[in-house]
């Protein structure tokens, strides 16, 4: 490699690295102005003659959050059952098995139903919503409602993003539920505690600062992930190829915020 | 299409209609990132008229009917739609000022998880107070007008590229607009297909006198249905004039679009060669 290759080298790695940063604070400031936005048209679209419509929430609720029981369901179960085996089978080492329930209570409600309700809502409705608003794009049909008088935003994202805060919150009890369950349900098979002691040490824990400390979680994962789709499919260029790398690229950037987000929070949490 | 009705251009007595300008646009200069695309354009369209805006590709015609629609934001220059200054208007007064205008672009754009009559039927949603049933009647109405009566319960995926542009053209007429824009109204349509949608544009103005602005490079619509023809060259107006003006042009590069005939730039030998090797105009190598 001769001078010039190495400089032109260099060039092109500071080249990548300034519009990476400058993509990266332009999809933050985008995300930022669609919240605002997205807050006006929900206090004022009234004054603008542009309300937010109750039924495009309630479909959104109903593709958010009725479609994605079976699989919250399923997957934090199994997560909590997991986690369980495990935790017993660590504490077994220093004969403390039965102490297992503080463990797996505390991280179902605190951590996990949280997170794996997220990383699901993620993968299903953000990657859903980014694909709908990239195909809307490059199909002219956001040009179609501009020219028509309505809104974009309120049409399409205020719906959603509502429908998520809702949603998403609602989920993760459902999760939390679920998952304390079936975790009770293998620790009384394995241990032989009763679900009735299951739950009162359960109850005696768990205090509902610790339920909404989760939930609290998921309300700020649901914008996340509602503003990073809505952000990728409105940056859609070139067709179906485009449409395919925003959704792939939504989903990527919404898990990567909510496991960032997550760690940051408990980090807090927890020197305060 | 049932029976065929013998549709002409406007008549004389129309032509004379044709009055105030209810579209000006003066220096209007836009930019794609640092590439110009319009290059100070001045026109205008008047009341009834059936503006044609033709060109090349890359000509800058889409951007022009976008700017028109007050969907881009021009560099400079002056628009006025309906006596309204664009840049004098805020956020409310833009949108009531576009419920007054109507867009059937060039893919249709109907939304695709909404049936025909519910697409043709969202603008009266959103902006009326009528009842369901009467928006009902009405978006029937408007599809019978484009001769899909009896389609409202299909979705847009089960009906054909010349039916979607009918259907574009019933949802964007639906709140009886005073400007229509087209964009590419016949594009990848059979020429029977494009013909009827030509019958149709002239019907719908004869019928209810509103401006149709029409982006086209198909030359045998857009003598069939223009008052006027706007002809755009690389960003600038080349002529505007009725299809006899256009014909009778003596300008090289109208001919060449007439004629079909690839117009051909002169470059520098000394740019061209630049070009290639990657240089810039001083002979560093670029990196």
């Amino acid at each position: 490699m001769n001078m010039f290759q190495i400089k032109r080298f260099g060039i092109r790695i500071a080249e990548w690295v300034g519009e990476e940063t400058i993509a990266f604070l332009e999809g933050v400031g985008n995300g930022g102005v669609l919240l605002v936005e997205s807050a006006y048209w929900i206090f004022f679209g009234v004054r603008e003659k542009q309300v937010v419509r109750i039924d495009a929430i309630i479909e959104e609720m109903m593709e958010i959050g009725i479609r994605s029981i079976p699989i919250i369901a399923l997957l934090s179960g199994t997560i909590s059952v997991t986690l369980t085996i495990q935790g017993i089978y660590t504490l077994r080492v220093f004969g403390a098995e039965s102490q297992v329930t503080y463990g797996i209570g505390f991280s179902i409600v605190r951590e996990f139903a949280p997170l794996i309700t997220g990383v699901l809502v993620a993968g299903r409705s953000g990657s859903a919503l980014a694909a709908r608003i990239g195909t809307m794009k490059i199909n002219q049909e956001i040009d179609a409602l501009k020219v028509m008088g309505i809104n974009p935003t309120r049409f399409l994202v205020v719906p959603s993003l509502i429908a998520m805060l809702i949603m998403v919150p609602l989920l993760t009890f459902l999760a939390d539920i679920v998952g304390l369950l079936l975790a009770g349900l293998y620790v009384n098979a394995e241990l032989g505690i009763s679900m009735a002691a299951y739950m009162h040490q359960m109850i005696n824990f768990i205090g509902v600062n610790d339920i909404f400390f989760g939930l609290l979680k998921s309300v700020i994962f649901a914008m996340e992930i509602t503003v990073i789709a809505v952000v990728n499919g409105a940056a859609v260029t070139g067709g179906a190829e485009g449409v395919g790398n925003a959704t792939t690229r939504a989903v990527v950037q919404s898990i990567t915020a909510i496991v960032l987000t997550a760690m940051l929070v408990v980090l807090i949490s927890t020197r305060i | 299409m049932n029976k065929k009705k013998s549709v002409r251009p406007a008549t004389k007595t129309q032509q004379e209609n044709i009055a105030g300008k209810i579209i000006e646009v003066n220096n209007l200069v836009a930019h794609y990132g640092d590439r110009m695309i319009l290059n100070n354009v001045d026109m205008d369209v008047r009341e009834k008229e059936i503006m044609v805006i033709m060109g090349g590709s890359g000509s800058g015609k889409s951007t022009l009917l976008r700017h028109l629609m007050a969907l881009e934001r021009k560099t400079s220059g002056t628009m006025r739609i309906l006596g309204k200054d664009i840049d004098e208007l805020n956020r409310i007064e833009l949108q009531e000022l576009r419920k007054k205008m109507g867009v059937a672009f060039q893919s249709g754009a109907l939304f695709s998880s909404m049936t025909i009559g519910e697409n043709v039927m969202l603008p009266l949603y959103e902006h009326t107070k009528l009842d369901k049933h009467t928006m009902e009647i009405v978006a029937r109405m408007k599809l019978e007008v484009v001769e899909l009566g009896g389609f409202e319960d299909l979705m847009p995926s089960e009906l054909s590229g010349g039916m979607i542009k009918r259907a574009a053209f019933a949802r964007a007429i639906v709140m009886d607009p005073k400007i229509l824009c087209c964009d590419e109204p016949s594009a990848g349509l059979d020429p029977v297909v494009a013909s009827a949608l030509d019958d149709l544009i002239l019907e719908m103005r004869n019928a209810t006198g509103m401006s149709i602005v029409v982006v086209t490079h198909e030359l045998e619509s857009a003598f069939k249905i223009a008052d006027r023809i706007t002809i755009l060259d690389r960003g600038k107006i080349l002529l505007i004039g009725t299809v006899d003006e256009v014909k009778a042009s003596k300008n090289a590069r109208v001919q060449a679009l007439l004629n079909r005939i690839p117009a051909k730039d002169f470059l520098d030998p000394e740019q061209y060669l630049s070009r290639l090797v990657g240089t810039n105009s001083e002979g560093r190598e670029r990196l």
